[in-house]
């Protein structure tokens, strides 16, 4: 399956994903009036220091341990794909306490959580945060 | 009496009982599946009853799984039926209406129940409850108005996650506990006295170090000789697990039933998961309950697994909580005996515990972000001496990881 992967020795540390991500989900058609001026929650984070930087999303586990753990049965995994049912979701963070990669977050008004679900439940189609890479520091390819 | 045969019975309709379904049904399509549970509901979760209380959620959002679950699983669901009484020798179970089911493997998720101690007087208090199942959440939605004073005994996850549930629609609310902080089982001192800070901001009045002594109808008399007049008396002081099916057929049974990497009992093809069982807390090296949804959920699947014949251990049980109040968020992991690092900000606390040079355990208040990454430390056993713990002091990151593990975790790079 196609997952998004990270080449950290190509990331510049720019935070575009950031931003297409939060664009590709705030389900609005401009970028300026989705982002500007505004905290923006994206599903991707930028971790950087010394020299290296990488961006960091949803692994997509095969074997999830948020599912599992999901105290409301919000979490769900379909064809490889795990997203979240939020009208379930309680925002008790189970998820958060679970995911080793830190790639579960609560979403704007913290009562619930949003991840990664590669776009595919957005206009988008495809993960956003690649297609705005200007680097290829993060790729949506088998692996 | 009629008798049929099932080639795996499950007993428990919660968390468990789904892990054990779909991992039945992850190694065998076909082996015919029967649940039994007292309960006549859809399996639901049980933690959101107290959402359900602050109309957070409904009884159709609160379903653990879809409408279709039992009938997609081909899963013969017998809810509302009670099982009385196991022969391990025979593998049979009756049922209280009379029936008996064979089976080749069994189940037993029969999960816990309110503990109710013997108080004197609490006979002649009228409107009392527990809170553990979506009958309670609704007898309480009916018996507490805007003119109830409500009084809750047990100031832990139950009691307190009730004691949320209930403030929007209680006069007020006062919870008594004999420990001296809320939340004795995960908090420490200082998480304690900021949660009973934040909690009594919100209404909610704690009276702790204290115990009912004895009930009038109306009123507790505490130890102290406090008398608490109330409306709606709660209890949930704790829980016992439900041991006595397995108990009364043979089994080894501690506090909890025993059992081994695999969710076998010591019954021949009896396995059991969730609340009424003992797990291996990895942080201390106890059997112990670890009464946790998300740890029923993999315990049931392990036991779904080997139950087809696909052996597959749980050995990574650590207890684990994630708890809110009021928008306040706490999350924990582990154990907290080691060499404590403490820090503390304007509504938020850390404490990392660490020992023989890995992450025991951890509390988190208020700045709960990745949290996650702690947990997979404690679980790993990871030596600190392995990760950049400085960076990891300061926040959960993966930056703290070698370039090496990183290409394993984000680069798809296999170990």
């Amino acid at each position: 399956m196609k997952k998004v992967y990270v080449n950290e020795q190509w990331c510049l540390g720019c935070h575009l994903c950031e931003y297409y991500c939060a664009f590709a989900n705030s389900g609005m058609d401009n970028m300026v009036d989705a982002l500007k001026d505004k905290k923006i929650y994206p599903r991707i984070q930028v971790e950087e220091g010394n020299g290296i930087n990488f961006a960091v999303n949803c692994r997509h586990c095969d074997d999830p341990v948020c599912v599992k753990s999901c105290i409301t049965g919000a979490l769900q995994i379909d064809d490889g794909v795990i997203t979240v049912d939020q009208d379930k979701c309680v925002g008790c963070y189970t998820c958060i306490l679970a995911c080793p990669y830190g790639a579960v977050m609560p979403a704007e008004g913290g009562k619930v959580i949003q991840k990664c679900e590669l776009c595919l439940q957005n206009a988008c189609g495809e993960p956003a945060c690649v297609k705005g890479c200007p680097n290829r520091a993060i790729v949506y390819e088998e692996r | 009496m009629k008798q049929t045969h099932t080639q795996y019975l499950i007993i428990g309709n919660s968390a468990a009982a789904v892990g054990c379904i779909e991992g039945i049904r992850s190694a065998d399509r076909e082996g015919t599946i029967t649940l039994v549970a007292s309960e006549p509901y859809h399996t639901y979760s049980r933690p959101l009853i107290s959402y359900l209380l602050e109309d957070e959620t409904d009884e159709q959002r609160m379903k653990y799984r879809p409408d279709d679950f039992y009938e997609k699983n081909n899963v013969t669901a017998l809810l509302g039926k009670t099982a009385a009484d196991l022969d391990a020798k025979q593998k049979t179970v009756t049922l209280e209406s009379g029936e008996t089911i064979s089976y080749d493997k069994l189940l037993v998720a029969t999960g816990s129940s309110p503990f109710v101690p013997p108080i004197e007087g609490l006979n002649t208090v009228d409107k009392k409850t527990t809170f553990m199942t979506l009958d309670d959440a609704h007898w309480l939605e009916k018996e507490v108005t805007k003119d109830t004073n409500v009084l809750i005994m047990g100031a832990g996850l139950i009691g307190l996650k009730c004691a949320e549930g209930l403030s929007g629609r209680a006069r007020s609310i006062t919870v008594v506990d004999l420990a001296d902080r809320v939340l004795p089982s995960i908090l420490d001192e200082t998480g304690g006295a900021m949660m009973k800070t934040h909690l009594e901001n919100h209404g909610i009045h704690c009276v702790l170090s204290d115990s009912v002594a004895k009930f009038e109808p109306s009123a507790a008399i505490l130890s102290s000789g406090t008398k608490l007049p109330f409306d709606v008396l709660v209890i949930a002081v704790g829980v016992r697990p439900n041991t006595a099916l397995v108990a009364k057929a043979g089994g080894d049974v501690r506090k909890g039933i025993a059992t081994d990497e695999h969710c076998r009992t010591t019954l021949p093809d009896v396995y059991a998961a969730g609340d009424c069982a003992e797990s291996l807390d990895i942080t201390t090296g106890q059997e112990k309950v670890l009464a946790l949804l998300p740890n029923a959920y993999m315990q049931g699947e392990c036991a779904g697994l080997s139950m087809a014949g696909n052996d597959k251990p749980y050995d990574k049980a650590i207890p684990m909580n994630a708890i809110g109040f009021f928008g306040l968020h706490i999350l924990t992991a582990g154990s907290y005996e080691g060499e404590a690092l403490t820090e503390q900000a304007e509504g938020a606390y850390k404490k990392l515990v660490v020992k023989d040079g890995v992450l025991k355990g951890f509390i988190l208040i208020g700045d709960i972000a990745r949290a996650g990454i702690y947990t997979s430390l404690i679980k790993n056993r990871t030596p600190l001496s392995e990760v950049d713990f400085d960076l990891l002091k300061d926040h959960p990151q993966l930056m703290a990881f070698s370039k090496k593990e990183r290409k394993e975790m984000l680069g798809g790079v296999k170990a």
